[in-house]
């Protein structure tokens, strides 16, 4: 166990060096405090931070299935509720527990009001079982299961607006924010827990392994995706977008080439169509979000 | 005090007896009545618990699960396509260790579609780790909760439970059922007190992954706690009946088998049907006698041997079909390994599928079939509807 107090996620793990996920939940445990209950899904985290009988969490913890964090972090927060008891109750799941398969467990989480921070560590794909694509991969990603290939350029639909759904559910809390901006997570992960009721936080969270980069350049990379507008960091607050962060935007050509899930577009030679098609979704999100500092030339 | 009320009422005024801390559940015919009354309760405060209105079955026990293990006394209720659906959970909540108790209010399992009795859902999931209880009627079934709280809380049992009991058949039926009062349930079952929970002042894990290294122990040792399960059940079965002078030491339960020469098995509500037919069959000169099993898990084998231990036949009545299987049903295979050596005929009858009504005809029919050696079949079959 780790001397520093203030740590509640400890080294020895067993993630990926450069993991974007694990720095996520350092982050967002450091932020939440020791008066935590961790409610984990089954993923990526959930196996290399608890190999039985090791673990790296310091705050109560508790994984049960892939799709049903939210459920579960719904009784854990009844039960201490009842009890009388003042921990704070928050899941860290992944995309694919959060996009796909756990949804109707978190409709049911945020419908009903539970007072859960739920967050959701965002690294665009299935990556425990080997990069297969889920509803959060991006537009033209290639994954193991929608690889180019002669008759395709990868994943063929947007990214799910997530965070439009919970708004719409109420929630009075709903950010995102990138493991690249570490006081912005840590800032929005206090928020969060100290805001009644069901939050909702996406952490965009790159992957080196499922995404093609070098573990050394997962911070690069999470400001390399906020820089081109793919990944904007916002704030809604009661149903309104409070804050964006606002970015002096480049073309999204340099973060694509970053990474060998886009590396189809480029080669053998730059796929300008394509290419152009991910500019028009950073340019809706700059537009939607209102992140532009000076307009693209 | 004998109060005439209904089978799913008795069983919602048994679970407020237990004080759940937390109740969740969702809505499924035929276990609708138990739910609604728990939360009548919890409205007018004659509950004191959460009631976590879900959107599944599968949030319901999830919900539970968590629950539990933040310390809590939990109780969740459901039949067929919803423990269908929360079949993921039930594993789950079975190998997390977590004591809850859960209501089956038995069903058929779809397709097709059926609202109606038999007990295919409750024992499909026979190899999850849950205790299931089997109520004849409403008064068992209301016990049955006391006993399968006090069990599934021992520290060296840690088990879940679930106590079926046929849908409509009891769930919808009034009955005259003796409730205990509160003092009396609370000198009998004391306040939760949970081995390990969730809390930050003591941090630990919960539900970490295990590789081969790992695994397998965790299942020798969920298997050796069903196994304690046995001597616990007759020990808090046996404390019930001092109290109460209900007495539900036995796992199973035997009507006039002594000098039998031929036994009929059988779970739930249609031990009632066979005891009148057994009466009938007894006055008419008939050896015949019924061994009701109340605890299919675990599986109280050597209490079948026991009783049956003399017998010639043996017909088992299964209101559930092992499909693929050469014996018919699932009880009957139990039974059958449970008199192995003694030689014994066991054989297994399947009807009263989807709701189909048992007579006393079908039964006396069946313990004809068994004298005769009849293989496994099906009985009331509308033979005119089959290709």
């Amino acid at each position: 166990m780790s001397e520093n107090t203030c740590e509640f996620f400890d080294s020895g793990h067993r993630a990926c060096g450069g993991c974007g996920p694990a720095l996520a939940a350092k982050l967002i445990t450091r932020a939440a405090g020791e008066d935590t209950i961790i409610v984990a899904s089954t993923g990526c985290m959930e196996v290399f931070s608890t190999p039985y009988p090791e673990t790296a969490w310091k705050t109560p913890w508790i994984h049960s299935l892939f799709q049903n964090a939210a459920a579960v972090a719904s009784g854990v927060e009844a039960s201490i509720k009842r009890q009388g008891r003042s921990e704070k109750v928050v899941v860290i799941a992944g995309d694919g527990a959060t996009f796909d398969i756990g949804i109707l467990c978190i409709s049911g989480m945020f419908e009903r009001g539970h007072d859960v921070t739920y967050i959701c560590y965002d690294n665009e794909a299935y990556m425990n079982t080997g990069i297969q694509r889920s509803g959060a991969t991006p537009f033209d990603a290639s994954t193991t299961t929608t690889p180019a290939g002669k008759l395709s350029t990868g994943n063929q639909r947007p990214k799910k607006d997530i965070p439009a759904i919970l708004v719409a559910h109420g929630s009075p809390y709903v950010a995102t924010t990138s493991v690249a901006t570490p006081k912005d997570l840590m800032d929005k992960v206090k928020r969060a827990i100290n805001t009644p009721g069901p939050c909702y936080i996406q952490v965009h969270a790159p992957c080196c392994t499922g995404w093609g980069f070098d573990g050394c350049k997962t911070m690069e990379m999470g400001k390399m995706a906020l820089n081109s507008g793919l990944w904007v960091n916002y704030e809604i607050v009661d149903g309104e977008l409070a804050k964006a962060r606002k970015v002096k935007r480049v073309p999204v050509d340099d973060y694509l080439k970053a990474q060998k899930r886009f590396r189809h577009l480029f080669k053998p030679e730059p796929n300008s169509d394509e290419i152009a098609k991910i500019q028009a979704i950073a340019d809706k999100n700059a537009e939607k979000y209102g992140i532009d500092i000076k307009p693209v030339k | 005090m004998l109060q005439i009320t209904e089978g799913s009422h008795a069983v919602a005024e048994a679970v407020r007896l237990c004080r759940p801390q937390v109740v969740s559940a969702y809505p499924i015919t035929p276990q609708t009545h138990i739910v609604e009354r728990l939360a009548e309760m919890v409205a007018d405060g004659d509950l004191d618990g959460e009631y976590i209105c879900v959107e599944s079955e599968f949030s319901a026990l999830s919900s539970c699960l968590g629950a539990s293990a933040a310390g809590s006394r939990v109780y969740s209720a459901t039949t067929s396509q919803g423990l269908a659906f929360m079949a993921e959970v039930v594993f789950n909540v079975a190998g997390m260790r977590q004591p809850i108790i859960m209501t089956i209010a038995n069903r058929a399992m779809g397709a097709p579609l059926n609202i109606w009795n038999d007990q295919q859902d409750s024992l499909f999931l026979r190899d999850s780790g849950w205790m299931q209880f089997y109520a004849e009627d409403a008064q068992e079934a209301t016990d049955l909760h006391f006993i399968a709280y006090k069990v599934a809380e021992k520290h060296d049992i840690l088990l879940p439970a679930f106590v079926c009991f046929d849908g409509f058949i009891l769930s919808h039926t009034f009955e005259p059922v003796d409730i205990p009062t509160q003092e009396e349930i609370d000198a009998y079952l004391p306040a939760f007190n949970p081995l390990q929970r969730l809390d930050a002042k003591k941090p630990m894990s919960f539900g970490m992954y295990a590789t081969p290294d790992y695994y397998q122990e965790f299942r020798y040792e969920i298997n050796a706690a069903m196994v304690r399960a046995k001597k616990a059940i007759r020990e808090a079965g046996g404390e019930f009946a001092e109290k109460f002078g209900r007495d539900y030491s036995g796992l199973v339960e035997g009507y006039r088998l002594e000098d039998a020469d031929t036994a009929i098995v059988a779970m739930g509500s249609v031990c009632g049907t066979i005891k009148d037919a057994v009466d009938e069959m007894r006055d008419a000169g008939e050896k015949v006698g019924l061994l009701k099993i109340r605890c299919f898990r675990p599986f109280p084998a050597d209490e079948v041997k026991e009783a049956l231990r003399g017998v010639s036949n043996v017909a088992v009545l299964e209101k559930n079909i092992n499909i693929g299987s050469r014996m018919l049903g699932a009880v009957g295979l139990e039974v059958k390994d449970a008199v192995y050596k003694s030689g014994t005929p066991v054989y297994s009858y399947v009807g009263g599928l989807g709701g189909r009504d048992i007579r006393k005809k079908d039964i006396k029919m069946i313990t004809e079939w068994a004298k005769q050696g009849r293989n496994d079949c099906f009985f009331g079959l509308r033979e005119e509807l089959l290709e």
